[in-house]
């Protein structure tokens, strides 16, 4: 699991912005390893530089995810009542909707940018947060040592932070890795769609974008480069996931 | 006599959930008696097992006592104090006097606190001593419960320890606080046979250096018999026998009673046993039946069970049935 | 001729850490007729060896060696065809835990039709169902309730349909893995009497797996005791309880309260059964046993008889 953690993270491209202005759309070639595009930009460039983008966007909006998401999951569903029934009542609404046109529409409305794009990916994912909290805590707060807790004079913060919340953590963790993924494709699609992030920010959605354009031409390299990241990004998160909950899990230190 | 804790007239109904239609078309509500109209009280330094099968509400009078659930209608005095009265604040510290012990070791302890930690928050909560003094406490009480020596246990997660083990620990939180009352749920009911005894012995050496009083609730016949001094026989939400062992068990009065008794498995080939073993199953406790609750399956029953409710009476001193026909054994 | 001989069982369990041995060179021999009470604690390997002789041992373990033979059949190596047709019909297998062996969204009926076209395809479904009623209606459920849905049973009802099932296409074997485990104090007697009645009026091979010595004293002929996967001791059910032989069998005996014997003091056995992945050498047993001396450290004990009763203990055994 170590081998996992350690090998998926394709955390390379904090390279500052290269954008050379190169022969127009040339051939992989020693000079320019993965070719040129249309503007005669450095495809290797915009892919290291891409991928920076795409893992800013893919950490912030988990970040968003879990400062909103987390906490409510946990106060609604440990305190039920009507807290839990509005919480859950908004939650459902949110994901009812289809997650990509929400965060097109919500991309839209906000404009480009890193950050919006963030927050628009944040906003379709925090009820899956939600949902999956809240059905964890529902369990755990029946168990024994919950119960525990309680007769030992435990004040409810207490319990809920130090009995019930370490025994979430795997599912969030769990869905945090499926965000992560989830969000560099959808990023890319929003990029794809044309919203976002300006033209002059390197960005796979762009390079797709062009690329599919482009592919007629027989210029294969401009879209297959940017994708084949795109996939690889995702793969390596999940993966990064699995090894992530296998380490949190105390049963499997023996 | 002094009385430690005494529950009176206690009622605990669950409402039953009903699916969409069924709360549309129906206005009933109906509910899950599952502790209906009991009464005791428990002895300081007594050990009182309350038996009964699955249905019987002994679990449920267990929490209710220690406040853990809330009762519908009823009354419990621990030490004088009403529970009713205490909230909040007041009623966390008040928990220091009575604690419980869990049945299932395995589900009673988070599975990502050691075990250590597990028995010094039952300080930390109640703020006794500082941090030290408090670590000082859990190695003392680890050891005490056999657990020896500290060091090979403290840092160790449940799943690391066996069966007895973890019920060991349980126990430890539970008598870190010096409580006054302790109720065990079955405390060995998932401890393997051949270390049963050693947990009840434990628990007996500990009620003498702690000047505990026992709740025992357990299925567990010979069991009881062999822990308890006193005990109480429910069935369907009621008490329906209550006494000293020695009577409960050697001079039954209650039909049910005496088929618990001809039905324990006894494992000795050349007992000879008069088996009464009545006719079907627990009834369910939302809808239990009219009259004496017993009265389907008794094989002695009358036109007036199905009419009345018999009451716990008082037949002799000490000794408690509700039941128009006590038999003498 | 026994019904069921079963010699030097070996049955492993693979794991990353080692190889477990659930079950290490077990023998014993079912006359028909009989009834054998397999007892032991968690882990001993009982459930295992009642697995082992439908070849149902759920992997990663597996048969390593041995023999098991069911009147003529090789059990361990016939063809998957041949032992498909031995579970159900002529061996009946009752499951640990009622409440999860039947499938909630069938009707009982449909469970026993199931059970006997897997065997009789010829039969039509109305025969099949009255053969399902008839069976019910000796365990004392109403007929009728074969429409029923397994969640509208009780606990005691739904082990009753297992029973039924087991034994709705007569089996030569009946195998009852801890029946009444989770069953109440009253329901059991009566599960207990009515295995004891079947036995008498169908004349049936019983084994009865579990670990309450109780019910194994009242419906055994003989009783075998298991300990970290080894055969321990096996006798007659009177004289196992009256003279027990092996110092595990006499511990297991005194660990168990008997509401009619007074004044009793339980005993129990210091430390817990051995990590069968690190398993001490010579006698399993010697860590705990009071009588342990030097040989039983270093040497196995095999199984000795003694008047009739098997025991592997170095005690008895002074070569």
């Amino acid at each position: 699991m170590a081998i996992m953690t350690v090998a998926s993270p394709w955390i390379r491209p904090y390279d500052p912005i290269l954008i050379n202005v190169g022969p127009i759309l040339s051939p992989p070639s020693a000079q320019f390893p993965l070719g040129t595009n249309h503007l005669g930009q450095d495809m290797l460039s915009r892919v290291y530089s891409g991928g920076a983008i795409m893992f800013q966007v893919a950490v912030l909006s988990v970040i968003v995810c879990l400062v909103v998401g987390v906490p409510i999951g946990l106060f609604a569903s440990y305190l039920g009542g009507y807290t839990d029934k509005v919480a859950s009542l908004v939650m459902d609404s949110i994901y009812a909707f289809p997650g990509l046109v929400l965060a097109i529409a919500i991309a839209a409305m906000l404009g480009p940018g890193v950050v919006n794009m963030a927050l628009s990916i944040a906003v379709v994912y925090v009820p899956s947060y939600f949902r999956i909290i809240r059905s964890q805590v529902l369990t755990i707060k029946e168990l024994p040592y919950v119960e525990a807790a309680t007769i030992m004079g435990a004040k409810s913060r207490t319990t809920l932070f130090r009995y019930i919340l370490p025994n979430v953590i795997p599912s969030i963790v769990a869905v945090a890795t499926i965000n992560f993924a989830d969000a560099v494709l959808t990023s890319a699609g929003l990029t794809f769609v044309g919203l976002g992030l300006p033209v002059s920010t390197p960005d796979w959605g762009w390079d797709l974008t062009y690329g599919r354009r482009l592919l007629p031409s027989g210029a294969w390299w401009v879209i297959a480069f940017p994708g084949l990241m795109v996939v690889l990004l995702a793969l390596g998160f999940t993966m990064m996931g699995e090894g992530l909950s296998e380490l949190f899990n105390p049963r499997l230190q023996k | 006599m002094d009385n430690l804790l005494t529950v009176t007239n206690l009622k605990k109904y669950f409402p039953v959930e009903k699916g969409f239609l069924d709360r549309l078309l129906t206005s009933q509500k109906s509910f899950v008696h599952a502790v209906d109209d009991v009464s005791f009280s428990v002895n300081r330094g007594d050990i009182l097992g309350l038996v009964g099968e699955s249905g019987s509400g002994k679990s449920t009078t267990g929490r209710l006592c220690l406040k853990l659930i809330e009762p519908t209608t009823g009354s419990i005095m621990f030490e004088g104090v009403d529970l009713a009265k205490l909230h909040g604040e007041d009623l966390r510290r008040f928990r220091k006097n009575m604690q419980l012990i869990f049945q299932d070791p395995m589900s009673s302890l988070s599975p990502r606190i050691r075990v250590g930690d597990a028995v010094k928050h039952a300080l930390s909560f109640q703020g006794v001593g500082t941090a030290s003094e408090q670590t000082e406490r859990t190695r003392a009480i680890l050891e005490r419960v056999g657990l020896k020596p500290w060091s090979n246990f403290y840092d160790r997660y449940p799943h690391q320890l066996s069966g007895g083990q973890r019920q060991r620990v349980v126990i430890a939180r539970a008598l870190v606080l010096n409580p006054k009352f302790v109720v065990a749920d079955e405390p060995i009911a998932m401890v393997d046979v051949s270390v049963r005894a050693q947990i009840l012995e434990l628990m007996l050496e500990l009620k003498k250096e702690f000047d505990l009083t026992y709740l025992f609730i357990t299925h567990d016949l010979a069991m009881a018999n062999y822990v308890c001094h006193s005990i109480a026989i429910m069935y369907l939400g009621k008490i329906v026998e209550a006494g000293s062992k020695e009577d409960v068990f050697g001079r039954p009065l209650h039909p049910y009673t005496l088929a618990l008794l001809s039905s324990i498995p006894v494992p000795d080939p050349k007992a000879k046993l008069q088996r009464i073993i009545p006719k079907g199953e627990i009834p369910s406790p939302i809808n239990p039946p009219k009259g004496c609750r017993f009265h389907p399956r008794c094989p002695y029953a009358q036109n007036i069970c199905s009419e009345r409710e018999p009451q716990l009476e008082e037949i002799k001193p000490q000794r408690y049935a509700a039941c128009f026909f006590p038999r003498h054994i | 001729m026994p019904l069921l001989d079963i010699e030097s069982l070996v049955v492993e369990y693979h794991t990353l850490r080692a190889n477990v041995k659930a079950v290490d060179r077990v023998s014993l021999s079912m006359e028909k007729g009989h009834t054998l009470g397999l007892v032991g604690e968690s882990g001993c390997g009982k459930s295992t060896l009642g697995l082992s002789t439908i070849r149902l041992v759920p992997p990663p373990g597996k048969i390593a060696s041995g023999h098991i033979v069911l009147g003529e059949t090789d059990i361990i190596n016939c063809s998957d065809e041949d032992i498909r047709k031995v579970r159900g019909k002529r061996v009946g297998y009752i499951f640990q835990d009622p409440m999860t062996s039947l499938n909630p969204v069938k009707r009982i009926g449909a469970h026993f039709v199931e059970m006997i076209h897997t065997h009789e395809p010829e039969v039509s479904e109305r025969d099949a169902l009255k053969r399902g009623k008839d069976v019910l209606e000796r365990l004392g459920i109403l007929p009728e309730r074969i429409d029923d849905f397994p969640h509208q049973f009780s606990g005691g009802m739904r082990q009753r349909v297992m029973i039924g099932l087991a034994l709705a296409l007569g089996p030569d074997l009946l195998i009852a893995d801890e029946p009444t485990t989770s069953l109440d104090v009253i329901v059991e007697a009566q599960i207990i009497e009515l295995l004891k009645e079947l036995k008498k009026s169908l004349k049936l091979t019983l084994i009865l797996i579990t670990h309450n010595i109780g019910i194994v004293a009242e419906t055994a002929d003989r009783v075998a005791v298991m300990y970290a996967g080894r055969l321990a001791e096996l006798g007659l059910t009177d004289d196992l309880f009256e003279k027990p032989m092996h110092p595990y069998t006499q511990a297991l005996l005194n660990s168990v309260p008997n509401i009619t014997k007074k004044g009793q003091v339980l005993s129990w056995i210091p430390g817990a059964p051995p990590d069968l992945a690190e398993p001490p050498p010579g006698c399993l047993y010697h860590p705990r046993c009071p009588h342990a001396f030097d040989r039983c450290k270093k040497e196995e004990p095999s199984l000795t008889k003694h008047n009739g009763t098997y025991v592997a203990c170095h005690l008895y055994d002074r070569r």
